[in-house]
């Protein structure tokens, strides 16, 4: 495989030469009476850790099945590197797929398993040997060769699965949902390994999950999908500081919407806004309003300890309930239940959604 | 289920009971077998192997069980192959009149064997006997083949559901193509289905005799009916008695393998 080279920090401005490694358009896909994808236009450049969130049966999993082949789009075209694979075969696409539930064939050892596709290539047998071994000593598992799926553990079973499709040295690399089935601590020490081995291997990884913080922690860029719809694509930072919906807003962490009258007295116009708990402040209610801030009058209504920060529900004299979140790094003016307090934001975080 | 004492030890003595009144008989065709007498009397006073070497010898067993096997085998086949084919279109795909045809394959199981070989019987002597195919070890295989095929049938088609698709598109994923998935990923998936299959499908026909008596030509005989033939005869009674005993004990290896085979699978899983 050639062309595989560019480093994962690549930025989507600056995507390798030529082509990106995948583009879609006016992708549609229907399921009978069923439209999983509607017009979908997406391109992911060369060494992008580029991943599809969304909640199930918002179409992400339907348009990874479409980029491996195992689905035929109803309308549109997929092109792999330039090359149009609209109508072709799964084998014969330079993609690899590491599934939900790792897929791993129960009556192959492990060594068989990650060689089964050197060997559909007719590679010589010490060849691949050197292969396996060497992907099996990237995911740091060499012992296990001889065993059986079945006496590996879940983390070491997702592992064996990203060798086996890593081992082809795709061009592209789709991971569906592979941290799912993996306990919290597992799943937060794979998402460190993971994202390690996409910088050392240097290809295209497309990632599926309906877990918004993996999105954000992993990923160079992250297309928020809803009824099969492409909501926003952009950068973590993108999504989280400056949604464009409001779904991108609810569904990436927790956000305050503010419309109507609190939204016309803040900025000047009804619409729809959005201000994330951790940029609200909360002061005396004398204090001055400072420049360039929107501010409010409000009563604390509930307050929640969760260890690194402090959860407040705050009541504003219009009726509104915001949250404010407030870290527990020194002196905290602790606010209590029925305190009366002044919320103050810098305007910059006031996002129109 | 919590039981009491009372009627543990009551449902201990039923099992037993019912145990004794399968395996008894059995235990005393074995005995029977060494029994010096010819009537077969009781308690058995004289132990000889004198009727093991005379049916080592006998002419008429050796060949009904040559023919028993070629039948069983060639029935087994059959099974196999189409067992499986009609297990995965069923499962598989779905089509107008699905469960209709679930309901034929399976039904042979369940008629008569007097009714398939009456049927068959005549079929092969009015319909088919014209065109040249008449009654000999093709229409007895056919026979056969129309209970076996459900063995199989049933055994493969309850594995299908159970197996991981994502399996086969894994396979594609990493370049198989579909013919090298099938035999690489699908077949081992469902090969001790497939074999536990056969293994009863050849036992099933090794020991039938009803569907066989209507469709073997004259002059045939697979070992059951042999046997039948063979028994009423006080000098070959004994004889008669040592191809039982060695039925028994042949017929547990497969049904045992197959129970081995099941089990060993769903652990596998």
């Amino acid at each position: 495989m050639t062309a595989t080279q560019t480093r994962a920090e690549t930025t989507p401005q600056e995507t390798g030469p030529g082509s990106p490694a995948i583009s879609l358009q006016g992708i549609v896909k229907k399921f009978g009476d069923f439209t999983a994808v509607r017009s979908l236009d997406l391109d992911i450049g060369r060494g992008e850790f580029f991943s599809l969130l969304g909640p199930s049966g918002s179409g992400k999993t339907t348009v990874l099945r479409l980029i491996a082949g195992f689905e035929t789009p109803s309308g549109g075209s997929v092109r792999l590197g330039g090359r149009d694979v609209t109508s072709s075969p799964p084998f014969d696409r330079s993609v690899n797929t590491v599934f939900q539930d790792y897929a791993l064939f129960p009556h192959m050892s492990v060594f068989q398993n990650v060689e089964y596709g050197l060997k559909l290539r007719r590679l010589p047998k010490a060849q691949r040997r050197r292969e396996v071994e060497q992907a099996l000593e990237t995911i740091r598992l060499p012992h296990v060769a001889d065993r059986l799926p079945s006496q590996l553990s879940g983390g070491q079973r997702q592992r064996v699965a990203l060798a086996r499709a890593l081992v082809l040295k795709p061009e592209v690399l789709l991971l569906d949902e592979p941290l799912g089935a993996l306990d919290k601590q597992l799943r937060e020490q794979m998402q460190i390994e993971l994202k390690e081995i996409q910088r050392r291997v240097g290809i295209t990884f497309v990632f599926v999950t309906h877990d918004q913080e993996e999105a954000l922690t992993l990923s160079d860029r992250v297309a928020v999908f809803n009824e099969g719809v492409v909501e926003q694509i952009g950068t973590p930072e993108d999504l989280y500081e400056r949604p464009a919906t409001r779904f991108v807003a609810s569904f990436l962490g927790t956000t305050n919407l503010i419309e109507g009258a609190l939204a016309e007295r803040l900025t000047g116009r009804p619409d729809l806004h959005s201000v994330r708990p951790e940029h609200i402040r909360l002061l005396p209610l004398d204090r001055q309003p400072a420049p360039g801030t929107h501010g409010v009058a409000a009563t604390v209504r509930e307050v929640v300890y969760t260890g690194p920060a402090t959860r407040y529900a705050v009541e504003t004299d219009d009726g509104e309930v915001l949250i404010a979140l407030a870290g527990n790094d020194g002196p905290t003016p602790a606010a209590t239940r029925g305190d009366r307090v002044r919320l103050e934001w810098d305007r910059r975080f006031t996002y129109a959604v | 289920m919590q039981f009491s004492a009372g009627s543990r030890s009551a449902l201990r003595a039923v099992a037993g009971l019912v145990m004794a009144a399968v395996y008894l008989p059995l235990l005393l065709v074995i005995l029977n077998s060494f029994n010096a007498t010819t009537s077969g009397s009781f308690p058995i006073t004289d132990f000889t192997t004198r009727w093991w070497t005379a049916a080592w010898n006998n002419e008429g067993a050796r060949e009904a069980i040559a023919t028993s096997v070629r039948v069983a085998a060639a029935a087994t086949l059959i099974s196999l192959v189409l067992g499986t084919l009609v297990a995965f279109a069923l499962s598989r795909y779905s089509f107008f009149g699905k469960s209709t045809v679930n309901l034929l394959v399976v039904l042979p199981i369940a008629l008569p064997g007097i009714v398939t070989g009456v049927a068959l019987s005549n079929t092969f002597k009015t319909v088919l006997d014209p065109l040249g195919i008449g009654l000999g070890m093709f229409s007895i295989i056919v026979g056969h083949a129309t209970f076996c095929i459900v063995m199989v049938f049933n055994n493969v088609q309850a594995r299908l559901p159970r197996m991981n698709r994502n399996l086969e598109e894994a396979a594609m994923d990493m370049g198989a193509t579909s013919w090298q998935t099938f035999w690489q990923v699908t077949f081992p998936g469902f090969r001790s289905a497939l074999v536990a299959g056969g293994l009863l499908a050849f036992a099933l026909s090794f020991d039938e005799i009803v569907v066989t008596t209507f469709t073997a030509p004259p002059g045939t005989e697979t070992l059951p009916i042999w046997i039948f033939n063979n028994m009423a005869r006080p000098n070959q009674a004994p004889v008669v008695n040592v191809i039982a005993a060695v039925l028994i004990l042949v017929s547990m290896i497969p049904v045992y393998l197959s129970q081995r085979l099941t089990g060993d699978d769903r652990r596998g899983d």
